[in-house]
């Protein structure tokens, strides 16, 4: 059974009714909230202000792992079984380049969809309440509370224009 | 974003477009059916040809000396080129923020994947002995043997599979938002398929903030992988020295023939596609006059490449290559010079015309030209090359035999079995990006 997290969530049908409500439940002290939302939006983002996604780094730790190991590979095999080809240098680095090319878009962006995944995966969602509507045309802002701040979490997604509210903080 | 909504021609509220895109995934309707099961009696077609290649050998195709490269290794070279078009619009367009892509996006991307899916089992059948094709990889084998790195044929197998690879994640991590849309909105046992296709994924924040940053990136790493796969392709010719193979200008017109050939093949397949789908008013006149002008532009750079081919022909002196582009135009395979010619370069040029480029008839005729001229260009280019090269004596013609078509017709309906399945099976239209381009109502009235 998954843990229980107690809260209220508000579904907004308005983009700026949203934002609003994000901008006052931070100034409140809410931290912890969860946006759904069908597709991204600056707006959203915006009010959420949260810091550049992690992904990055593993796209550039990716790309230049691929690299190396293009070169690595084929400047290793090439010496482990020393073939005169055309009187090139055993180690020719020209043609390598388009093996370490490709290893880099390669494991670059294998390693990127990795991020995506882990990175995700780390902001756990287990037990915080979801509604099929979020990802048709709601936006849906979840604020874990104890029983006692509900009701002023409610009035504050209320008084931005949610559509609609439920508690959920037994 | 308003005005960029309405300019595609998208007037839909986001409750709308999730309607309108899982309608798509209702029961087939008849002329569907017949056209899957088309392709599977063509894909039957090529699997009967190929068990017969596995038991004779490549004997049954039309190989013989000099021309051992002939209609498999065109029909790869073909495939590859027409998935190159996917990821220019998927890929390229998105990082150059190009509104109209969204709403043909996810087709053209799947039309990638399952063209160099198709592509991919071209080098495997040329090889003769297809069950030891992984000889092809570097892996630790009992004498330490390994590939010879300075081979195109080698940066080959590794500029395809890492387009499949990336190609095929592009897709997928493309998807999964769009299968969460699907997943909320039916039920019974597709709710549970649907379920575990998207990962657990709700549209929070957190995996928004992740998801947009690595799609990015994804564009970012399969923008010059585009480019860099098909120049490849053409450096198998390029590097060796043939007459009309030897030549600088290979790999970009090597691109721009396959950026050109594989819009083609979505012309061929959205035409009728959107109108057995029903989504004509998310498909609209606006994006195939956008696809018709990216068309001309490919098509006119190929008219160069052409152009630049004789030239270069004539101004080096070099007998043999002289001799190989008169032959093109005048030799034993005229026809097929001309119908590269006629297809590629001058049936373009009609694109320049708006009333073309907005008539579908039209655009669905040019682009059946296109598919036929872009296969008949690497036809001309392998096999009339490699039947007269230095020596008179050495030369000889090509003549292609059953087991060639058979296939060649296979090749196409596996990819029209993928396709096909793909477009009942997963949201043909991409449903986050177009929500994302038609701005959520306000409270303030308006948009």
């Amino acid at each position: 059974m998954a843990t229980h997290v107690p809260g209220v969530l508000g579904a907004f049908e308005h983009i700026d009714a949203a934002t609003e409500a994000i901008r006052t439940l931070r100034d409140r002290g809410f931290g912890d909230l969860t946006v759904y939302s069908p597709a991204p939006n600056h707006e959203l983002d915006e009010a959420l202000d949260q810091p550049v996604s992690r992904v990055r780094l593993f796209t550039l730790l990716g790309g230049l792992t691929g690299v190396t190991a293009g070169f690595a590979m084929t400047i290793w095999m090439s010496l482990d079984w020393p073939l005169l080809v055309g009187g090139k240098p055993i180690a020719a680095i020209p043609p390598y380049v388009v093996i370490a090319f490709e290893l880099t878009i390669l494991i670059g962006s294998l390693s990127t969809v990795a991020g995506m995944v882990i990175l995700s995966m780390m902001r756990s969602l287990r037990g915080r309440p979801y509604h099929p509507r979020f990802s048709d045309d709601r936006i849906g802002i979840f604020v874990p509370c104890d029983p006692g701040q509900a009701d002023g979490v409610t009035s504050i997604l209320t008084g931005a224009g949610s559509v609609e509210v439920s508690h959920d903080t037994a | 974003m308003t005005a960029v909504a309405h300019s595609a021609g998208l007037t839909q509220t986001h409750a709308e477009v999730t309607r309108d895109v899982v309608a798509t995934l209702g029961p087939p309707s008849r002329g569907y059916l017949a056209a899957l099961f088309g392709a599977v009696a063509l894909f039957l077609v090529g699997l009967g040809t190929f068990v017969a290649l596995l038991k004779d050998g490549l004997g049954l195709a039309g190989y013989s000396p000099p021309v051992m490269w002939s209609v498999y290794i065109t029909t790869f070279v073909f495939w590859v080129g027409i998935g190159h078009a996917g990821t220019l619009i998927s890929a390229i367009l998105f990082l150059f923020r190009s509104p109209w892509r969204t709403a043909v996006y996810r087709s053209t991307e799947a039309m990638t994947v399952f063209a160099v899916m198709t592509a991919g089992l071209f080098p495997i059948i040329h090889i003769g002995r297809q069950w030891i094709f992984y000889w092809l990889l570097p892996y630790p084998n009992q004498r330490f043997l390994w590939p010879n790195f300075k081979s195109p044929l080698i940066w080959d197998v590794f500029a395809i599979s890492t387009y499949l690879t990336v190609s095929t994640t592009f897709l997928v991590v493309g998807l999964v938002p769009d299968i969460a849309a699907v997943r909320d909105k039916v039920s019974g046992w597709r709710k549970k398929l649907y379920s575990v296709c998207s990962i657990g994924w709700t549209g929070a924040d957190s995996q928004w903030r992740h998801y947009n940053r690595g799609y990015l990136y994804l564009a970012a790493l399969a923008t010059p992988l585009v480019l860099s796969v098909h120049s490849v392709v053409s450096w198998d010719f390029a590097m060796s020295i043939i007459p009309g193979w030897h030549g600088t200008i290979f790999a970009p017109y090597f691109v721009a023939g396959a950026i050109y050939s594989g819009i083609g093949m979505v012309l061929t397949l959205l035409i009728p596609l959107r109108r057995v789908l029903r989504i004509e008013h998310m498909i609209t006149d606006y994006h195939f006059d956008n696809l018709a002008k990216l068309t001309l532009l490919t098509g006119s750079i190929l008219f160069y490449a052409y152009a630049m081919e004789y030239f270069v022909a004539w101004y080096s002196g070099n007998t043999f290559e002289q001799m190989t582009f008169w032959r093109r135009a005048f030799g034993p395979m005229w026809w097929a010079g001309w119908t590269m010619i006629i297809c590629n370069a001058f049936v373009s040029q009609l694109l320049w015309f708006r009333k073309i480029r907005t008539n579908l008839t039209s655009l669905f005729v040019i682009s059946i030209f296109i598919n036929i001229g872009m296969w008949f260009e690497r036809y001309v280019i392998i096999v009339s090359s490699l039947s007269n090269d230095y020596l008179p004596y050495a030369w000889g013609q090509l003549n292609p035999t059953w087991a060639d078509w058979g296939i060649l017709a296979g090749s196409f309906g596996w990819f029209g079995m993928y396709f096909l399945l793909f477009a009942r099976t997963f949201p043909i239209v991409a449903i986050q990006e177009i929500k994302e381009m038609i701005p959520m109502p306000r409270k303030k009235g308006g948009h």
